[in-house]
């Protein structure tokens, strides 16, 4: 029998990270995702699973104990809100070079600079585009719901594992504060010791007379090493465009015309769509769950059938890019955004679609 | 008494530790960073820790520490080594966890990591190598660069006006409710580097008995970055660091 | 009872630093006029009659290039 909690969405990455074995979590405070490390303080999971909750001194500090901890095989988990992420990107970087697995929560507000603590989406660019420096990419995940948050730590740490790269998940504002009934999913115990130092060969559990030193760096001044390293990464991101592209299809069939929207904003166009399907406009959703590796494919398959395409962000227009590199000039590619952490109502979304529709 | 009746195993009282690698040390003839590694691989061989053992190497020098001593080790970004060994040591209670940082990494770029987990009271140990300058870069100005000291961002030597004071930075540890150990060695000696070693031992112990945060600072010579012969550097460095930077423990509890 | 030492230098590592040279109490060490491979004038027991095996050159070796051995005549 399953058992729901009626909970917010910051609270479940907090219960989620409990419950799926999650080793450590370090973190700063920062509107809106507080209730995270808040939640986990009063949960003490240290007296049942034995997983380490820290409160960092910065959110560059969380990052590199998250470092520290993925170099020893844990499962570390670590959570900010946009100014916090981009003293993290260095951080990122570093993880990233030296194929380090972690899970990063951005439960993004309102830039740029300190914005606002509203809602917003203005930080796809940081997290899809690298954000730190170098040629890296991380798989990103778009939760809607108050329950994505909380499955999307398992399957962040899944995917973390499996290519050994930092995970975020990229919320906003509305989808951390919610409150909405979440299922609990069965209990996964933290790994043993053992189990880590049989799975993660490259972790940094002491060097024993059975194998050489393990280093965990992202440095190589040879220039074909470096070059060696820099494929390494990008014959990764290619397995994930290839194995682990993730969104969903709302009465997309017969669309002569879709929104592309993530996060709250695809909540919000689910009930566009059926304003316009009142109308008769046959008006289908395209939902990025993974905001990288990105649904191109999707996308260019839908193309024939389409009309136009529409992305709608809480940002003066930032995935939309990548809607236009699918699109590739095929069928007009339009976008509509509110800033400042003013969420539009379906409504207004529908007004603008027509409006582009009919120009 | 021929050589050759001397040069037998019998005989060795002292040879390379073998938790030292044989790879020939990146660094300048006669830097301290060479002696100090050294000195730690001694240690973690004496105690028999050598499986149990993870450092954390910094950005400048001795990033790349970890070609040297044979051990797992990762390697941090600029400064924030201790926020690394911080989550290391949390997440694995058994091992022994040290940082090893230079004085741009740990008293400039990393003052907030390295404050902090200090106040903390982390139970690992910090080896800090002051030298004076930015040895990796090319002889920059360091937080504990003397004053009138001339570098390469200071060609005319430090002033207070332009540059502020040397930063005592073991001074500031030392105050910190966390910190059970800290003191300043050297190792411009044989004298010195023994008593360097005993320092760096007392504080692998005390990072097992969870007495909280063990500092050692090592005042080191930079003979490439202060323009010197090894030899010349070692004598300028008792004249001149010494008074600054007083060797002895501050703090034993 | 005396004490009779020797050192053997590893001399493809030895930088030729003289940090040894000024360590050695008894005067024992000096650089060579030949060089290593990477042109280093490396240290060598000049007067190995003075060594007693004190280990000061090792301990301070930068390079860990200098083991030491010791008898009691």
């Amino acid at each position: 029998m399953a058992e729901f909690i009626l909970m917010k969405g910051n609270e479940a990455i907090a219960i989620s990270a409990i419950r799926n074995g999650c080793d450590g979590y370090f973190g700063y405070p920062i509107t809106p995702q507080s209730e995270v490390m808040e939640t986990l303080m009063v949960e003490r999971p240290w007296e049942t699973t034995g997983m380490v909750v820290l409160q960092a001194e910065s959110e560059t500090s969380s990052i590199n104990m998250l470092y520290g901890g993925a170099s020893c095989g844990k499962k570390v988990l670590t959570s900010s809100s946009s100014p916090g992420l981009s003293l993290m990107c260095e951080g990122l970087s570093y993880l990233a070079g030296a194929e380090l697995p972690c899970v990063v929560v951005n439960v993004v507000r309102g830039g740029p600079g300190l914005g606002t603590i509203q809602p917003g989406q203005g930080d796809y660019f940081q997290a899809c585009k690298g954000g730190g420096h170098g040629d890296y990419k991380m798989v990103v995940l778009a939760p809607n719901s108050a329950q994505e948050m909380y499955d999307f730590v398992d399957l962040g740490f899944d995917l973390a594992f499996k290519y050994l790269t930092p995970v975020m998940i990229l919320a906003d504002g509305v989808v951390g504060q919610m409150m909405e009934k979440v299922e609990l999913r069965p209990v996964k115990p933290r790994w043993s010791d053992e189990e880590i130092k049989k799975n993660f060969k490259w972790a940094t559990t002491g060097k024993t007379p059975d194998r050489e030193q393990n280093v965990l760096t992202s440095l190589a001044l040879d220039a074909a090493v470096h070059e060696r390293l820099n494929h390494k990464l990008q014959s990764k991101y290619k397995q994930m465009e290839t194995e682990d592209v993730r969104f969903e299809s709302y009465m997309c069939e017969d669309a002569d015309h879709i929104i592309v929207a993530y996060g709250c904003m695809a909540r919000i166009c689910e009930n566009t769509v059926e304003l316009a399907r009142n109308e008769g406009i046959k008006l289908g959703l395209l939902r990025p769950i993974t905001l990288y590796p990105f649904p191109t494919i999707e996308i260019q398959r839908m193309v024939p059938q389409l009309k136009s395409i529409m992305s709608v962000e809480l940002s003066a227009g930032q995935m939309v890019e990548d809607v236009r590199l699918a699109v590739n000039g095929k069928i007009p590619v339009n976008f509509f955004g509110r800033l400042g952490g003013i969420v539009p109502s379906p409504h207004e979304v529908y007004e603008a679609f027509k409006k582009e529709i009919n120009k | 008494m021929e050589l050759k009746d001397i040069i037998k195993p019998e005989n060795k009282v002292y040879s390379k530790s073998p938790v030292l690698t044989n790879k020939v040390m990146h660094y300048c003839p006669g830097c301290s960073h060479g002696t100090v590694h050294k000195l730690i691989a001694e240690v973690i061989e004496e105690m028999g820790i050598q499986e149990k053992t993870i450092g954390i190497s910094p950005v400048g020098c001795s990033v790349f520490a970890y070609n040297y001593i044979d051990i797992d080790w990762q390697q941090a970004a600029h400064g924030r080594a201790p926020a690394l060994a911080t989550a290391t040591k949390r997440l694995c209670p058994d091992k022994y966890v040290f940082t090893y940082q230079g004085d741009g990494d740990l008293a400039s770029i990393g003052t907030a990591e390295i404050i902090h987990a200090c106040n903390r009271g982390e139970n690992i140990v910090v080896i800090f190598i002051n030298n004076a300058i930015y040895g990796m870069t090319g002889g920059q100005m360091a937080p504990t660069t003397l004053m009138g000291m001339k570098t390469s961002t200071s060609p005319y030597g430090r002033t207070e006006e332009l540059h502020g004071k040397p930063l005592k930075i073991t001074e500031l540890i030392a105050q910190l409710e966390g910190t059970c150990y800290v003191t300043r060695q050297s190792v411009q000696s044989a004298a010195a580097s023994r008593k360097t070693k005993r320092a760096i031992r007392k504080a692998f112990e005390n990072s097992a008995l969870n007495k909280g945060t063990s500092f050692v600072e090592v005042v080191s010579a930079c003979n490439s970055g202060w323009k010197l012969t090894p030899v010349k550097s070692n004598e300028w460095m008792v004249e001149n660091m010494f008074p600054s930077y007083p060797i002895g423990d501050l703090k034993d509890r | 009872m005396a004490l009779r030492g020797a050192i053997v230098v590893d001399t493809e590592k030895c930088k030729g630093c003289s940090v040894c040279l000024v360590n050695c109490p008894t005067n024992t060490i000096a650089l060579a006029k030949e060089v290593n491979s990477k042109g280093y004038n490396y240290a060598y027991m000049a007067f190995p009659e003075n060594c007693t095996g004190c280990t000061n050159c090792a301990t301070v070796c930068p390079d860990t290039c200098i083991t030491v051995y010791r008898v009691k005549v």
